[in-house]
């Protein structure tokens, strides 16, 4: 008999009920932000309804803050009553919040793990797709729409199918100047943003086990983007190093017995899955997006594809098409591409390794005259005290990038931070969706010290000539 | 929720993969905190030609008349084709709150983003997933047949032609049994909060970590 998966264990230790394929799952940790809550908070108040457990929640404003002077508040109307809604559920509920001013405030991604709040073995919820996240520690979390947050709040569980298992195997090493970033970009141009549909992806093998935590959470991040439910990565010592006395961590003897559980956390050795993909680590460049689809990627040694090539007709014209929104013509060496605005920030990329790496590329050098803005956004507040105390916030600024406060900024430019029309960003967050950083803008994704060569050096430069 | 039993519907197709929830409904709409008044925002990006914000008047926009929704022949379609992975990135209901309010009850796709499909049958929107092959033939009638219309019929599972042909589709058993008596789920659940509660209580003997954030405790 064939051993469990990690799914199967984080799964079958959460079945409330089951009813023919549906079963009914326990939730434990509810993350919460401004958008996707205000219509479920209402909906259970409509319904004289009550949170089950407010304990399991922690909420954060972070998609509508302002990342400039937050002294004067939030000045558009709208998003300042959409943050204190926010603040007025939280108090009235007795849910923890981090709100604005709070110096823990950040993207919600961020901040759950930092604190602690995020632990092997849970299931997390939050109605936000990029949930997936929180899978690197051993966690099943996945994103939900906001009937389920109010689901959640109302009963702590959700009716769920489960999905089918893959296993996706990165070997080898990593090169310098390759990152997390680029391995999961390389696995979503392997199999599709639709490629992942009704699967949960486990992330393993040698290259995944040598990642750091925030290498892991920026994989599991973009899971998503391979239409996958989930993304996770099982427990090892990596796991529960990054853990230890974070604030809402287990302590003493608690912790001595969340450690032994935790442990457990692994696909068994005879565990079967019902779709495997390999992918070499050591033969894997830095990747960049060309196209209006996370899937539209290639190696920064690569050129921009002609879609006369593509024989599936459907796939020929989105490729048509996206190459006119970008302004791209098939044949363009990537490196030729020449942004004129760089992002860093998101909760696939903004926290404090990510921030170093790309410092570490801007030291003693100025962005390139080409370049219209460049713009630095920590994932936390305490992601940017950190970064303070280790003086990247001069090494950004001396190079010419503005420093900002914390928030989901222009990875969708719900705040202020956009992109004008025609507009075009190295960025490191996870979607180049049409207009996703402002209507007319264009994206590249990129890992952060990609996005920090492409600002001084104001094109496309290969990370591996930097690193080493 | 309104119940949805059968729905007889104009047809509008948008030929492009991989359409994103942000297309559906951009960004700066997200910003209310209210389910309706979406629809005139469906597709804001593709349907007008000069940029939208919240609350403006839409009858004072600038329509784009290359777009597939401001078609005249398309006017006050209630079923969108589509093609695969459609409602895919963001998990905002929003996308599916503003298809609705435009009218859509019914969207056809050789596949479907996991939130976006789970999000369609919390609203009353029936998502149906047809072989590629499929869609592309109903592409292809509703292109040469003006006023094309379909007949859904969700307790037979049933999608029928003009021309009186039908076409299969699956649903699950248990989104089928809500969607057609309009149900609440969170009304369905509570039913078994006894179960819950044990769950819980034995859950929590296994795992009491897992349980608490609080300030007071730290």
């Amino acid at each position: 008999m064939s051993g469990s998966t990690l799914y199967d264990k984080l799964w079958d230790s959460h079945v409330v009920r089951q009813d023919g394929g549906t079963a009914l799952i326990y939730i434990d940790r509810h993350l919460v932000h401004e958008v996707t809550s205000p219509q479920a908070f209402e909906g259970l108040r409509l319904a004289g309804r009550r949170p089950w457990h407010s304990p399991s929640i922690l909420a954060v404003p972070d998609h509508n803050v302002p990342t400039t002077d937050r002294r004067a508040g939030i000045i558009d109307p709208v998003s300042r009553l959409q943050v204190e809604t926010l603040d007025q559920n939280c108090s009235d509920f007795g849910i923890t919040e981090f709100p604005m001013e709070d110096p823990r405030q950040g993207i919600v991604h961020v901040i759950g793990p930092e604190q602690g709040a995020t632990l092997p073995g849970m299931t997390v919820v939050c109605g936000d797709s990029h949930t997936s996240t929180h899978g690197a520690f051993g966690a099943l979390a996945f994103g939900i729409g906001t009937s389920e947050v109010e689901h959640v709040l109302a009963t702590q569980c959700l009716l769920m199918k489960k999905t089918r298992s893959m296993l996706v195997s990165i070997g080898g090493r990593l090169a310098p100047g390759v990152f997390a970033k680029d391995v999961v970009l390389a696995v979503i141009g392997t199999i599709g943003t639709a490629g992942g549909t009704g699967y949960s992806i486990e992330f393993a093998g040698e290259a995944m086990r040598g990642l750091s935590m925030e290498g892991r959470m920026t994989v599991c991040n973009m899971a998503i983007e391979a239409g996958a439910r989930a993304g996770m990565v099982a427990v090892d010592d990596t796991t529960i190093d990054y853990l230890a006395d974070r604030p809402y961590s287990p302590r003493g003897e608690l912790w001595q017995r969340a450690v032994a559980y935790w442990s457990r956390l692994h696909s068994d050795a005879t565990a079967q899955f019902d779709c495997t993909v390999e992918l070499d680590a050591g033969s894997l460049l830095p990747q960049v997006t060309w196209g209006t689809s996370p899937e539209m990627v290639a190696p920064v040694d690569g050129v921009v594809p002609d879609p006369d090539r593509e024989s599936d007709s459907v796939k020929r014209a989105g490729m048509r098409r996206a190459l006119e929104y970008m302004d791209l013509r098939p044949g363009t060496p990537i490196t030729d591409i020449r942004p004129d605005h760089v992002f860093i920030g998101s909760c696939t990329n903004a926290r404090i390794e990510d921030l170093r790496a790309a410092a570490a590329v801007l030291r003693g050098r100025r962005i390139a005259g080409n370049i219209k803005q460049a713009l630095v956004v920590p994932g936390s507040g305490l992601v940017k005290r950190q970064a303070e105390a280790e003086g990247l916030d001069r090494l950004f600024r001396e190079s010419g990038f503005e420093w900002r406060e914390p928030g989901c900024s222009m990875c969708l430019a719900m705040n202020a931070d956009r992109l004008e029309p025609g507009d075009r960003c190295a960025s490191t967050s996870n979607r180049n969706f049409e207009g996703r950083q402002g209507q007319g803008g264009r994206t590249h994704l990129v890992s952060p010290a990609m996005a920090a060569l492409a600002a001084v050096k104001g094109r496309f430069v290969d990370a591996r000539r930097e690193a080493g | 929720m309104d119940k949805f039993e059968i729905f007889s519907g104009l047809v509008v197709p948008l030929d492009r993969p991989n359409v994103d929830t942000d297309a559906i409904i951009p960004k700066q709409f997200l910003k209310s905190i209210q389910r309706s008044g979406f629809g005139d925002n469906l597709f804001d990006e593709w349907r007008y030609l000069d940029h939208g914000e919240p609350g403006a008047d839409s009858g004072a926009r600038l329509p784009n008349p290359d777009f597939v929704l401001n078609r005249l022949r398309y006017r006050n379609a209630g079923i969108l084709l589509a093609r695969e992975n459609f409602g895919c990135g963001s998990s905002r209901e929003h996308a599916v709150w503003a298809l609705l309010d435009y009218g859509i009850r019914v969207v056809i796709a050789p596949s479907f983003a996991d939130i976006f499909f789970n999000n369609c049958f919390k609203n009353g929107v029936l998502p149906i997933v047809l072989a590629a092959d499929t869609v592309a033939r109903l592409f292809k009638a509703v292109e040469a047949n003006p006023g094309y219309c379909l007949t859904i019929d969700l307790p037979a599972q049933q999608i029928h032609l003009p021309d009186e042909a039908m076409i299969a589709f699956e649903v699950d058993a248990f989104r089928k049994h809500c969607l057609i008596n309009g149900l609440d789920d969170i009304g369905l659940t509570l039913q078994h909060a006894g179960e819950i509660r044990t769950f819980e209580e034995k859950h929590r003997k296994t795992a009491p970590w897992l349980f608490d954030i609080s300030d007071e405790n730290h």
